[in-house]
């Protein structure tokens, strides 16, 4: 088991290195440089010139990789040219947030859209079938930046109910209840398409089951019709549902990038688009080294577990 | 009792009682005495000597002073940290006089010795504060060969060369004083520890949600009224104009046009007020039709800068007459004329040059510093031009592949491209962007090859003379020049606008697109 974990763990540094590599490389080759976008309508060749020095952007590309590289397996990943704070400092903070959302997200959309696409299913035609059915395709079809604004004027402006934008109140207590109003909204308006999707699939399989003959065995055994559907039926289905919850997953977590700029959520989806639009450099080759590690690392850990579970995969 | 076992209403009324509580009604206002700014972005660093960008200066003006300052509603010098000073004959040598008894908000004094580290700490790269840069703007202070202190409360300038622009670019925020004390205690971090003399102090930066400053009771001018003032960053123009309506912050600045509509009403107050920007468009006059005068002025007529301004702008900018915007009231020319929308004219230039259908290659960026909205109005123009016999290919670029490929020049790119600026004082542009010698080849901004010796030469005496009525005259004589030799097609001055709510009292917006706040009262 050691000996497995290790091995993963050492395959996935070459993984890192090309990403290392790649993410260096297309913040080289795009046009437009730091000093530019600092500069803005100054950036004279002579000033730009002179602040890509002072950044130590004058050196050649592969003397600044390998800096960029030791410095970093040394744990430092450089200053933010825009955000003049240690990239590190910031990547953390704004990862934490986006796990937030994301995670909350990622709560509603399987419970809700499980809860749907059950109901849906054990109604086959009925009027809650169709009615949950067309909110669905609804969800599906709205985009979720449109919808978080429609959110925004409906309930923040208008109603006045919630806050528009931000994570944590500007006035008063950081506690759960302040995070959780902030939530609300972003984390509905991020976990509606999901919803639909997951909603979908699960009717489709629990209508699948229902159809099978241990089914019908509970149900003549004299099984309540509520166990049948949430106790036998859903086990079954779940075994189709949950690689699809793990796809999801990815999805609410790269659409966390337009919640987070139409939230004001200070996340790392955000971070990443403000600092691509800068040229930050650093920022950006960090950010995405960062979120990369934690995908490899996230993945080992899966692999792992599963392979404690499930005595089929060799180890 | 299990999620499994619970009846349907149940889940459906714990589920709307646990909305409710959540969607408790919001306090609609912000506390008094404190004013809540919505900002366009998370401010870079507030070392005022290390930004370039107008958000940053927002804040900094309230936190920090320099030795000179726009007088209020002008773009003309008074004292600040300077009460008073003298400029030699030759115009090379200023010595100012400081204001005594001021101090720092970490209680340093401020004297000339603080402003000699200020700007040896910009300019000289063996100073040892040198490396809490990178200092992007200091090429303002390039003139300055030397700074002294002479006595406690007397600093003395000396240029390489008379240079007019010098006080106002101490008025600029590049020319703050921040305190040598905090420099030399935060190093790198000073840009997220500042401290200054200006009416508010630092009390802090809550990073992506909040800078805050306090009043400062002692300042030199007078206490504010304001206690405070929270900055928060909202990138997002729909969700800042959101936060206005729902009472998040009490001012926003730079609101959409398409948004004004939203704030008529006695609820909010519209503030405008025109600022030092001109929008124009340049022409490459070394290659392609725009090499003759006439199809040039042929796209001046053609344009119809008037919908430009009132139907895509919804009325947040001014038809540009000439090179020079009129903020800079002493130095504009107010008898030139903008040039009319006059497709036949257009036409008839077009004929007289043998031209009946140029192909034009149109550079169009997706937005930009001061750029307004530059893809709607990059299109009216197109349709504009095409209408009187032009054949214009638009190619649009994200802002910095845009700068990349118009500042080296437009010799092999494009016939046109769409650019804007925001100066401080009246020379900065056409010194940068209109001179023979400013061709991009030799490191300036004239990215269409415009060339006039007669105008190579008023500019070069406008920024040497020392006497600003001799400057106006020669700026005025250059602006008709431009205008008739037509390098660019001069289509807008910016209307900067902003909106805040009835508790607001006594703000105004400053021609030089700073926010200046110690007057403000939060009712």
């Amino acid at each position: 088991m050691t000996r497995y974990i290790l091995r993963r763990l050492i395959s996935a540094i070459p993984v890192l290195f090309g990403i290392s590599v790649i993410v260096f490389a297309i913040m080289a080759l795009i046009p437009g440089d730091p000093a530019t976008a600092i500069l803005g309508s100054f950036a004279t060749p002579e000033n730009v010139a002179r602040l890509n020095e002072d950044l130590g952007l004058d050196k050649p590309l592969i003397q600044q990789y390998f800096i960029w590289l030791g410095n970093m397996l040394q744990g430092d990943f450089g200053r933010s040219f825009n955000l003049n704070r240690p990239v590190l400092d910031e990547v953390l903070e704004r990862f934490n947030a986006t796990l937030v959302l994301a995670g909350t997200s990622f709560v509603l959309c399987s419970v809700l859209g499980i809860v749907a696409g059950v109901v849906s299913a054990a109604n086959q035609y009925g009027p809650a079938d169709k009615a949950i059915t067309f909110v669905v395709l609804l969800g599906i079809s709205i985009p979720s930046f449109f919808l978080g604004m429609m959110m925004i004027l409906t309930f923040a402006v208008n109603l006045r109910l919630f806050p528009a934008s931000g994570m944590w109140p500007i006035f008063g207590d950081r506690d759960l209840w302040a995070l959780l109003r902030h939530l609300t909204l972003p984390a509905l308006a991020l976990s509606v398409v999901a919803t639909g999707v997951i909603a979908r699939l699960a009717r489709s399989a629990m209508l699948e089951v229902l159809r099978q003959d241990f089914i019908r065995t509970a149900r003549a055994k004299g099984v309540p019709e509520r166990g049948v559907i949430w106790r036998h039926a859903l086990r079954a289905a779940m075994v189709s549902i949950i690689p699809v919850l793990g796809i999801q997953a990815g999805f609410v977590l790269s659409g966390a990038v337009y919640i987070e700029v139409v939230f004001q959520w200070p996340g790392i989806g955000r971070m990443l688009v403000d600092a691509i639009l800068r040229r930050d450099i650093l920022l950006v080759q960090g950010g995405v080294v960062f979120v990369a590690a934690c995908y490899v690392f996230f993945n080992i850990v899966v692999d792992v577990a599963q392979s404690l579970l499930d005595p089929r995969i060799k180890t | 009792m299990r999620l499994l076992d619970m009846t349907r209403r149940a889940v459906l009324a714990s589920g709307t009682a646990l909305a409710l509580a959540l969607a408790a009604p919001l306090a609609a206002q912000t506390p008094p005495g404190v004013l809540v700014v919505g900002q366009v972005a998370e401010p870079q660093a507030l070392d005022p000597h290390a930004v370039t960008a107008v958000n940053d200066f927002r804040i900094l003006m309230n936190v920090y002073d320099g030795l000179v300052r726009y007088a209020s509603g002008t773009l003309e010098v008074e004292p600040a940290l300077a009460t008073d000073w003298t400029i030699s004959d030759d115009g090379t040598v200023y010595t100012f006089t400081l204001r005594d008894g001021v101090n720092f908000h970490d209680g340093t004094p401020f004297n000339a010795e603080a402003v000699v580290f200020n700007f040896e700490r910009m300019l000289n790269e063996d100073h040892p504060y040198h490396d809490t840069g990178p200092f992007p703007l200091s090429f303002f202070f390039s003139s300055i060969e030397s700074v002294e202190a002479v006595d406690d409360l007397t600093v003395r300038f000396t240029l390489n060369a008379p240079y007019a622009p010098f006080l106002s670019n101490l008025a600029y925020p590049t020319g703050l004083i921040v305190s040598p004390a905090a420099v030399m205690e935060h190093g790198q971090d000073f840009g997220r520890n500042p401290s200054g003399t200006g009416a508010f102090t630092f009390t802090e930066w809550r990073s992506n949600e909040a800078v805050v400053i306090e009043a400062n009771p002692d300042y030199w001018d007078g206490a504010p009224s304001l206690d405070a003032v929270i900055f928060r960053p909202i990138t997002d123009a729909n969700t800042r104009v959101a936060e206005m309506l729902s009472g998040g912050i009490d001012l926003m600045v730079e609101v959409p046009p398409v948004a004004l509509s939203e704030f008529e009403g006695d609820d909010f107050r519209i503030v405008e007020q025109a600022g030092p920007h001109v929008w124009f468009l340049i022409l490459n006059m070394r290659e392609g039709p725009f090499t003759e005068q006439a199809v040039r002025q042929a796209a001046n007529y053609a344009i119809n800068k008037t919908a430009l301004v009132e139907d895509v702008l919804e009325g947040t900018a001014d038809v540009a007459a000439g090179p020079t915007p009129p903020a800079f009231a002493w130095a504009y020319n107010e008898a030139l004329e903008p040039y009319p929308y006059d497709p036949d004219r257009a036409r008839a230039l077009l004929a007289e040059a043998g031209m009946e259908n140029p192909e034009i290659t149109f550079y169009v960026t997706e937005g930009g510093s001061g750029m307004l909205d530059p893809v709607a109005m990059g299109t009216a123009i197109q349709a504009d031009l095409e209408a009187v016999g032009f054949d214009v290919t638009i190619e649009t670029y994200e802002w910095n592949t845009f700068l990349g490929r118009v500042n080296p020049g437009l010799e092999g790119e494009a016939d046109a491209a769409q650019m804007a600026w925001m100066t401080n004082d009246p020379d900065t542009l056409p010194y940068l962007a209109l001179r023979t010698e400013a061709w991009p080849e030799q490191g300036g901004f004239n990215s269409g090859y415009y060339s006039n010796p007669t105008v190579d030469a008023l500019l070069e005496e406008a920024r040497t003379s020392t006497d600003q009525d001799r400057r106006a005259e020669l700026y005025r004589e250059m602006q008709v020049i431009v205008q008739e030799d037509a390098p660019w097609v001069f289509v807008a001055n910016w209307v900067q606008n902003a909106v805040t709510s009835d508790a607001v009292e006594n703000f105004a917006l400053e021609p030089s697109f700073f926010l200046l706040l110690d007057d403000v009262v939060k009712n």
